[in-house]
């Protein structure tokens, strides 16, 4: 009996899941973050989102097809040894990562993997902050006080406590958890480039990056944002943390 | 019959687990093919076996990268002849939309960045991103064309392990140059 249980679950675990993607119209787009590090509004092109944050359970199946993303076989150059490490097992999740959960402790490489199994890829920053930027109602929702507050809420969150599971209330797209539940990877986190200080700019440090130096952010009361920015600028590719994940985005 | 069978399904065997048998904290784990400044296309895996002197550029830029090449200049004049032989130096270009194989070597040729020491190569958009990456690499298209990017040079062993970088750029830095004279000490 438990056999078959086994059976069954492992059935459901390889079964291919076919995620959902919301479409996210083409639109001008002001960012925390302005291309031409001033005020310039970013064009973003139409694109789909995943709806939902990858879950433990779909990264067990892509796990299972690929084995090569084993925590116990990954390269070290696409991985810290944090790795999937609340997980039971290397092919078994245990009760500190449950099916519904997002999942977290993944690196860069490794989300960028999963993408690419869903013929996709991680979204790009501007994408993932265009599409945060909604609420139930509305598509840019972030002028409005009580959105700030709600989304900043959820960093005074202790981040020993367990995730929970995914399902959140869905946007105007029908996108879910974008807040609230956990930081995600975007394609393109070593570009965001915020100096750990503000004398990077123009100081001693000047070399450090090429061209118009670091960027200057906008938007200064939208912390919740500015946030997102300094911890994904602060990571490297192999880092994985326990409120890591991410969802995966397709080009139109 | 038998035997070119087996002989066929070995050497297939051996082209699928290319790349594989690199230690786990090696770079050229990363699957990405580069094609250099004479047109010709590779995985970055084959620069095993020799230390490499690597940095990220463009060539449009001209603000720090000339001083990028300048200063992996200094650093490989600081070698003695023999170390200078076991070393390559490789650029990689993160603008794949306007460095050409021919803007490559037009650039080669303006710098005097000869083959087969210096290697100038340019990978697909979504490869740049990720070498970046590996590289612990920033960078970043700003609207005009231009890029914001870090300049570093970086020092991979002759299996592709990381072992050490500099972001001092427009001079030798001692600590660095001394990596670089350990990693190419003779036997």
């Amino acid at each position: 009996m438990s056999r078959l249980a086994a059976i069954l679950s492992g059935l459901l675990l390889t079964m291919p899941v076919v995620a959902d993607y919301a479409p996210l119209p083409a639109g001008d787009f002001a960012s925390v973050l302005p291309a031409d590090g001033k005020a310039a509004p970013t064009h973003i092109a139409a694109f789909r989102l995943r709806t939902e944050p990858v879950t433990n359970a779909e990264f067990m199946a892509f796990v299972l097809k690929h084995p090569a993303w084993r925590r116990d076989r990954v390269p070290k150059v696409f991985a810290d040894t944090g790795y999937l490490s609340h997980w039971a097992g290397a092919s078994e999740l245990g009760d500190q990562a449950l099916p519904q959960q997002p999942v977290t402790r993944v690196s860069w490489f490794a989300a960028q993997a999963f993408c690419e199994s869903e013929k996709a890829r991680l979204p790009s920053w501007y994408e993932w902050e265009y599409a945060s930027a909604a609420d139930a109602t509305r598509t840019d929702a972030r002028q409005d006080p009580i959105w700030r507050d709600q989304t900043l809420a959820w960093y005074s969150r202790p981040s020993n406590t367990p995730l929970p599971l995914i399902g959140g209330q869905s946007d105007v797209r029908g996108i879910r958890d974008l807040h609230g539940l956990i930081w995600e990877w975007v394609d393109d986190f070593n570009a965001l480039m915020v100096g750990q200080d503000s004398r990077d700019q123009d100081g001693a440090d000047k070399l450090k990056f090429c061209g118009a130096g670091a960027l200057s952010l906008q938007e200064k009361e939208n912390y919740a944002i500015l946030m997102r920015v300094a911890m994904l600028s602060s990571l490297k590719a192999v880092d994985t943390t326990v409120n890591l994940g991410f969802r995966c985005a397709k080009s139109d | 019959m038998k035997r070119v069978f087996v002989l066929l399904l070995l050497l297939i065997s051996a082209v699928a687990t290319a790349g594989t048998d690199m230690p786990k904290d090696s770079t050229y784990q990363l699957k990405v093919e580069l094609t250099d400044q004479a047109g010709h296309t590779w995985p970055l895996s084959s620069r095993s076996g020799r230390v490499q002197l690597v940095s990220m550029f463009y060539t449009s830029c001209t603000m720090v990268c000339p001083m990028i090449v300048d200063t992996m200049q200094i650093t490989d004049n600081a070698l003695d002849e023999p170390s200078r032989a076991r070393m390559d130096m490789l650029l990689v270009s993160f603008d794949p939309a306007r460095d050409s194989v021919d803007a490559l070597r037009q650039y080669a040729e303006r710098r005097k960045l000869h083959a087969p020491a210096w290697t100038l190569a340019r990978v697909s958009a979504q490869d740049a991103r990720q070498l970046a990456a590996l590289l612990g690499l920033q960078y970043r298209q700003l609207p005009g064309g231009d890029f914001n990017h870090s300049s570093e040079l970086i020092l991979l062993d002759a299996e592709g392990r990381l072992i050490a970088r500099t972001s001092i750029i427009g001079r030798a830095d001692p600590e660095f140059v001394a990596a670089v004279r350990k990693a190419t000490a003779g036997p």
